[in-house]
C-alpha cells in the first residue's frame, strides 16, 4: 500500500480545501442576508481533517459525516449546490427541504449515511455498515466523525465497543476541535489524548495533526487499508481547532484569544499553500487558475439555490412510511448459498480460550487447572479470591431449599488472604 | 396442522424467514449459543451460523444502531430486547435515528425489532413493562402486537419483509400459554388489519395481546347473561385499522377498549377521539376504558393481580355500559 500521492491529487486536495473554506465563506453572507433558515456551523479550520481523511476513502466506501464535514461530502461527491440548497430549506435540496445543514445522504451512489444531531448515534450505526459490507462480501470500509465532545456519549462506547468485539472494518474519526459548544476539552474528558481510549476497547489508535492535510490522509489511508485487510476497527484522533463559536449566534467569547491566535498561525490551508510552493507542486498561475474554478462553480450554484422554490406545503405530510417507493435489494459479491445450510451451519458452543482467572493467584492442589493462556502472568496482588458462590444447575437463590441450605450452612472460615511469594 | 405455541410461532417464522432470504440476520444479546432468554432463538445458531446470528454486548443503543446500518446495504436484520423494557436504553436510536430516517432523507429502515413484553408473570417494574405507546407516537415506527400463535408467525413474516422499521411485541404471559394449529409453511398475516375475534350485537370491546383473551373471556362470561359483546383485536398499533372499529362501532353503538398498557396515553384514548370525530352519532352511550392504572408495573402478586386488567373488571365495565 502506498500513501503518496500524485502532483495531479496534491491540487485536488488544495481544491477541495479552498472550495470547503469559499463555499462556507458565501454561507456566512448568506446567513447574514437571512437566507439561511436554520443554524449555520463552521468547519473554518478544521477543513484538513474533513478532507484528509475522506480522501482516504474508495467510491465503494461507505461513511456518515458529522455537520462540520461539509469538506468530507465535497470530497465523496456532493456538489456545493446540495450544501446551499439544504441550508437554504429548498425543494431542489437532497431532502427537499425536510432537513438542513449537511443532514442528508446518498445510499445508491456515493454511500453516505445522513447525520443526525444526536452525537455518537452514528458509530453503531456505520458498525452496522461495515459488518453488512463484510457480511455481502463487498470488502467495504465504513468511516464516520466524532467530536471531542461526542466520546462522551454512551453511543459511542457502544458502538465502539460492538465494532471492536466484531472487528468490524469501521475508521472512526475522532476529531478533536478542543471545545464542546461552550467546554474545553479538559473538562470533558481527564485523558491527554483521546485516542488513548482505545487501549480499552484492544483496538489500534492514531494521533494526527489535524490541519496538515498529508498527515490526516496518509494516516486515514494506513488505517482504511489496516481495516480492509481486516485489521479494524481503527480510531484515529485528529488534534484540529474549531475557529468559530458552536454555531454562527455564538461570538466564542470563553476561548482564550492567545489559543485562537495559536490556531491561526497553524491554519491548515495557509500551510499547505506553503507546502505545495515548498515541493514546487504548483505556481501562481496554476493557483488561481484552481481559484477561479471554486468561485465560478460557487456563483453557479449558489444562483441555482437562489433561484430554487421553497418545498410546496403538502409535501410535510408525505414519505414518514416506505410504502414501496424504494427498492430494497442487497449487493451479493460471494454466494448466497454461503449462508445457508448446510454452509452455514455450525456447533452451537463456546470456544473458551483460557478460563479468565486471576492470573497471579496460586491454584491450590484441589482446584482444576486452568488452560494455558499466552498472556504474561499478573503483578502479585493484596487482592483476596471473592469466596464461592455455589449455584445449584437449575435452582436460582430464589428456590427455598436453596435459602433452605445457607441458612443450614455452619458460618463460613474468616478468608484468609493469599499473597503470592517472589 | 401441528399444535404450536406463540413462542414456537415466532421461532418458526425466523426459520422460515431465514432460511427465504439470506439478507435476514439476527442480533441481540444471548440469542446465539444460548437462543435467547426466553428460548425463541433457539437453533437458529446451530443452523444459520454466527454471522447470521449475531450475540452482542449487553448494548441496546448498538444493537438497534448496527441493524439500522445493516438495513442501508439491504439486509432485514431482526434485532431481540432481552425484555422490551430495555427498549429504553436506545430510545434515540429507535426514535430519532430509524423512525425518522425515511422522513428525512428517504433511507428506509427495513428492521424489525422484537422483544418480550407485558405483564402477569410476576416480574417487576422492570421486566413487564408495556412501552407499546412511546413507539405508536413516534411517526415512522409501526407497531404489531399479536395476540394469537397464527398471527404471530404470520405478523412476524410480514414485519420482516416490510420496508419500514417495525415493532413487534411478544406478550409473554402467552408466550407459553396459548397452542393453536398454525400451518407449518409460508403465509403472512397483514400490518395493519384488525380481526374481529367474536361476533356480537350489544357492544364492541376493542383490546390487543393478552387482554384481546381476557376480554375474549369477559364475553363468554357476558354471553351467559345475554349480553353479545363482539371483541376486536386490534394486532397492529399502528397504523391502526380504523375501519373495523369504526364498522364495529356502528353496529353495536357501544366501545369499551381494554388495554393492559397504562390509562393516559394509552391507545383507548386515541381510539376514543377516533370514534368520536367519526361515529359520534352512532354512540348510545359512554366510551368505557378498562387499563392498567398510571403507575409502574409491582411485584408482588396480589399487587399485579390488582394493576391489570381482568375478566372481572372487563366484565363489570361492559355491564355497566350495557345499561345505556
Amino acid at each position: 500500500m502506498t500513501t503518496a500521492l500524485t502532483p495531479e491529487q496534491h491540487l485536488e486536495l488544495y481544491y477541495f480545501m479552498q472550495l470547503n473554506r469559499r463555499l462556507e465563506d458565501r454561507m456566512v453572507r448568506l446567513f447574514r442576508q437571512n437566507k439561511i433558515v436554520g443554524g449555520l456551523y463552521s468547519s473554518l479550520g478544521q477543513e484538513a481533517t474533513s478532507i484528509g481523511t475522506a480522501y482516504a476513502l474508495e467510491p465503494r466506501d461507505w461513511m456518515a459525516p458529522m455537520i462540520r464535514n461539509i469538506g468530507s461530502l465535497l470530497v465523496k461527491g456532493c456538489k456545493p449546490r446540495d450544501i446551499f440548497t439544504q441550508h437554504m430549506a429548498r425543494y431542489t435540496s437532497p431532502t427537499q427541504g425536510k432537513d438542513g445543514t449537511s443532514h442528508f445522504g446518498d445510499l445508491k451512489v456515493r454511500h453516505i449515511v445522513s447525520p443526525i444531531s444526536m452525537l455518537g448515534d452514528l458509530i453503531p450505526v456505520m458498525t452496522g455498515v461495515a459488518m453488512a459490507g463484510r457480511y455481502l462480501g463487498q470488502k467495504i470500509v465504513a468511516m464516520t466523525w466524532i467530536g471531542d465532545g461526542g466520546s462522551s456519549t454512551g453511543a459511542f462506547h457502544e458502538g465502539l465497543n460492538l465494532a471492536a468485539t466484531q472487528r468490524a472494518p469501521f475508521v472512526l474519526v475522532l476529531e478533536n476541535n478542543q471545545w464542546a459548544y461552550s467546554t474545553p476539552v479538559s473538562r470533558q474528558v481527564p485523558v491527554k489524548n483521546l485516542a488513548d481510549r482505545a487501549l480499552a476497547y484492544g483496538i489500534s489508535s492514531r494521533i494526527v495533526d489535524g490541519n496538515d492535510v498529508i498527515a490526516v490522509y496518509q494516516t486515514a489511508k494506513q488505517a482504511v487499508e489496516e481495516c480492509r485487510a481486516g485489521r479494524g476497527p481503527v480510531l484515529i484522533e485528529a488534534k484540529t481547532m474549531r475557529m468559530k463559536g458552536h454555531a454562527q449566534h455564538d461570538p466564542a467569547d470563553y476561548v482564550p484569544k492567545a489559543m485562537f491566535e495559536y490556531w491561526k498561525a497553524r491554519d491548515p490551508i495557509a500551510r499547505y499553500e506553503a507546502y505545495l510552493n515548498e515541493h514546487n507542486l504548483w505556481d501562481a498561475e496554476k493557483k488561481s487558475e484552481i481559484d477561479a474554478r471554486i468561485e465560478r462553480e460557487l456563483d453557479e450554484d449558489q444562483k441555482f439555490a437562489e433561484e430554487s422554490p421553497m418545498p410546496p406545503p403538502e409535501l410535510a405530510a408525505q414519505g414518514v412510511y416506505c410504502d414501496g417507493c424504494h427498492t430494497i435489494e442487497a449487493e451479493w459479491h460471494r454466494p448466497k448459498k454461503e449462508l445457508l445450510p448446510p454452509a452455514s451451519s455450525v456447533e452451537a458452543i463456546w470456544k473458551v480460550p483460557d478460563f479468565g482467572g486471576f492470573k497471579g493467584a496460586a491454584p491450590s492442589a484441589k482446584q482444576p487447572p486452568a488452560p494455558k493462556a499466552p498472556t504474561k502472568p499478573a503483578a502479585p496482588s493484596d487482592i483476596a479470591e471473592a469466596p464461592p458462590l455455589r449455584v445449584p444447575f437449575g435452582r436460582g437463590p430464589k428456590d427455598r431449599s436453596f435459602e433452605q441450605e445457607q441458612r443450614e450452612k455452619p458460618p463460613a472460615r474468616p478468608h484468609r488472604h493469599k499473597r503470592r511469594r517472589r | 396442522m401441528p399444535e404450536i405455541t406463540l413462542l414456537e410461532a415466532i421461532r418458526q417464522a425466523l426459520f422460515e424467514e431465514m432460511e427465504r432470504d439470506p439478507a435476514v440476520v439476527a442480533i441481540g444479546e444471548d440469542i446465539g449459543v444460548y437462543g435467547g432468554a426466553f428460548k425463541v432463538t433457539e437453533g437458529l445458531l446451530a443452523k444459520y451460523g454466527p454471522e447470521r446470528v449475531i450475540d452482542t454486548p449487553i448494548s441496546e443503543t448498538a444493537i438497534v444502531g448496527a441493524a439500522c446500518g445493516m438495513s442501508y446495504l439491504g439486509l432485514r436484520p431482526v434485532a431481540e430486547m432481552q425484555f422490551i423494557d430495555f427498549i429504553a436504553c436506545c430510545f434515540n436510536q429507535v426514535t430519532n435515528f430509524a423512525a425518522k430516517s425515511h422522513y428525512r432523507w428517504g433511507a428506509p429502515v427495513p428492521m424489525v425489532l422484537r422483544g418480550p413484553s407485558g405483564g402477569g408473570v410476576h416480574g417487576g417494574p422492570f421486566h413487564s413493562a408495556s412501552p407499546e405507546m412511546l413507539f405508536v407516537h413516534t411517526p415512522g415506527l409501526k407497531v404489531v402486537y399479536p395476540s394469537t400463535a397464527y398471527d404471530a408467525k404470520g405478523l412476524l413474516k410480514s414485519a420482516i419483509r416490510d420496508n419500514n422499521p417495525v415493532l413487534f411485541f411478544e406478550h409473554k404471559f402467552l408466550y407459553r400459554r396459548i397452542k393453536e394449529e398454525v400451518p407449518a409453511d409460508d403465509f403472512t398475516v397483514p400490518i395493519g388489519k384488525a380481526a374481529v375475534r367474536r361476533a356480537g350485537r350489544d357492544l364492541t370491546i376493542v383490546s390487543y395481546a393478552a387482554t384481546a383473551h381476557t376480554s375474549l373471556d369477559a364475553a363468554a362470561m357476558l354471553s351467559n347473561e345475554g349480553i353479545e359483546a363482539e371483541v376486536i383485536d386490534l394486532r397492529t398499533l399502528m397504523p391502526l385499522d380504523r375501519d373495523t372499529i369504526l364498522a364495529s362501532v356502528k353496529k353495536t353503538n357501544k366501545l369499551l377498549i381494554a388495554h393492559e398498557d397504562t390509562r393516559t396515553g394509552g391507545i383507548a384514548g386515541e381510539i376514543a377521539a377516533i370514534v368520536c370525530e367519526s361515529a359520534f352519532e352512532d354512540l348510545d352511550g359512554p366510551i368505557a376504558r378498562v387499563t392498567a392504572p398510571d403507575t409502574p408495573v409491582p411485584y408482588a402478586p396480589p399487587l399485579e393481580e390488582s394493576y391489570l386488567p381482568s375478566v372481572e373488571k372487563v366484565a363489570a365495565a361492559a355491564r355497566e355500559l350495557a345499561k345505556y
